[in-house]
């Protein structure tokens, strides 16, 4: 079998929309999670029980099934439930609520990172309970869970990969489809393989350089 | 007489099913430096945490200038909680500085002595930095402003704890054991501003195990153990002859014996 580099050349614009929705699904799904999480996070530590239960309930089972069954379910099932969504907008719904639950939980050990004396202080010169999630808890939370919620971003890109099956055409739709019109398998999986790859890694270092640029907020133990 | 910057009434503290304070009453003079020591565990922090709010009394009461903190005498008798804002105005007069510092590691040292004066009393960004930048000056810390905490070394983070609480004016200074996570060589400049802010006339409420500065400093000491508090007095009263027993024993087992011979 030989390497066919023309046949990569002539896929370069289909791959280049292909990689554009992977990005675009990635960063959305993402920023969705993050916030979704967030709400979560807040809801369940400063909510009531009654709200805080069975959003613990939800989280847990997200987080204990497979993300391609609860994208199948979300696709599939969804209509019988009057919930008739297009591939792109079910995939960012499911890669958001899946990336939600991991994203609430990276929160919550935040929040209970912050040391207790620093909301003590805050109290003490009188910032009343919004006041102190707004300037205290939130600022701190961030630093505390940024390598985590980097490593969350990157998992959720290869997660995008999983969106193929509810045909978003997105880097694993279009380029395993190349591969089986043009018995190119091996071609067209090996550049996949290079694009996560390649991604993953300029999120990477993006996350390192974010963190060292933040490190002289670090936390300072007595 | 004046009122008491603070009195303390029949305080019982419980966690749980513990009780760590069993009644304490205490009274706490205008303008003056009170100590507070005794044995790590006898409720030295919980007493000082129920004066600045931090913990609410089980029963009992506490009176900040005369008025009742977050809780009143009630008509039975148990004490009823006040509103919400009574509370605050009442804390506002109690400033605190703690052991770990507590400075909030994503503001300067300029950001953390300004932010309630922002963030509270609505006072414009430079007016907050320009009152905040005199409390650093207060602290010898002016040239440090725009140092963040991780930048700083533990008695001048102390130090700016100390500046941030300043800022809002307080009329009482609580302290608890502000010297205890410092290196020795640091200690003497926070002790140092203590002292400073002692001679200005500030009520100052201080646990400390530096025996040495509560002889020199402070005009009264309250020795706690297991809960009670067991003697105030004069340090002249409380380290001169005849001792209780168990301060004896106190000052055999956890300090400088040297240093309240001084006295
Ligand atoms: N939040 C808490 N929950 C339960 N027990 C506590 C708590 N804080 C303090 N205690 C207990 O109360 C007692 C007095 O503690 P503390 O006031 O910290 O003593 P000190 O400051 O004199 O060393 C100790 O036995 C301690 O274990
Ligand atoms: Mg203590």
């Amino acid at each position: 079998m030989n390497f066919d580099t023309n046949l990569i050349v002539s896929m370069m614009p289909e791959l280049a929309r292909a990689f554009g929705v992977t990005l675009l699904t990635w960063l959305v799904g993402v920023i969705g999670a993050a916030i979704l999480g967030f709400l979560v996070a807040v809801a369940r530590r400063y909510g009531s029980p009654w709200l805080a239960y069975p959003l613990r309930l939800c989280v847990e089972v997200i987080r204990g099934t497979p993300f391609l069954i609860q994208l199948f379910l979300l696709y599939y099932g969804g209509p019988f439930i009057g919930l008739s969504l297009d591939p792109i907008p079910a995939g960012l719904l499911g890669l958001a609520v899946y990336g939600a639950a991991y994203f609430s939980e990276i929160f919550r050990a935040g929040f209970e990172a912050v040391p207790p004396g620093h909301v003590e202080a805050a109290e003490c010169v009188g910032l009343n309970r919004r006041q102190i999630i707004q300037r205290i808890l939130i600022p701190e939370m961030t630093m505390l869970v940024l390598p985590a919620s980097v490593n969350m971003a990157i998992v959720l890109l290869k997660e995008t990969a999983v969106l193929s099956i509810i045909t978003v055409p997105e880097l694993t739709l279009v380029i395993s489809a190349i591969g089986s019109q043009q018995y190119a398998f091996v071609e067209s999986l090996f550049l996949l393989a290079l694009f996560y790859w390649g991604l993953v890694e300029l999120s990477g270092r993006l996350g390192r350089h974010m963190e060292a640029r933040l490190s002289k907020y670090r936390f300072v133990t007595a | 007489m004046t009122t008491p910057a603070i009195s303390v009434r029949g305080l019982i503290k419980r966690f749980g099913d513990v009780e760590v304070l069993h009644g304490i009453d205490l009274d706490i003079p205008q303008g003056q430096v009170s100590c507070l020591i005794g044995p790590s565990g006898s409720g030295k922090s919980t007493l000082l945490r129920c004066m600045a709010f931090l913990e609410e009394a089980t029963d009992g009461l506490i009176f900040i200038n005369g008025e009742p903190l977050g809780y009143a005498p009630g008509p039975q008798g148990k004490p009823v909680r006040l509103p919400a804002a009574r509370i605050r105005a009442v804390r506002s007069q109690i400033g605190m500085v703690f052991q770990q510092f507590n400075l909030w590691p994503h503001m300067t040292a300029l950001g953390n002595v300004s932010e309630a004066l922002k963030t509270v009393h609505g006072v414009r960004k430079s007016e907050a930095e320009e009152r905040a930048m005199v409390q650093l000056k207060k602290v010898g810390l002016a040239e440090r402003a725009g140092h963040y905490p991780s930048q700083l070394s533990g008695g001048q983070q102390q130090r700016v704890a100390i500046a941030r609480a300043l800022a809002l004016e307080p009329k009482i200074m609580l302290f608890d054991e502000p010297t205890s996570s410092l290196d020795p060589e640091l200690t003497g400049e926070v002790l140092n501003v203590m002292r400073a802010l002692a001679a200005d006339g500030m009520t100052m409420v201080v646990v400390s195990h530096e025996i040495g500065f509560a002889a020199a400093v402070c005009q009264q000491i309250a020795f706690l153990d297991n809960g009670k508090l067991l003697m105030t007095g004069t340090p002249q009263e409380i380290f001169g002859k005849p001792r209780h027993p168990r301060l004896d024993q106190f000052l055999d087992t956890y300090l400088d014996r040297g240093a309240a011979m001084l006295v």
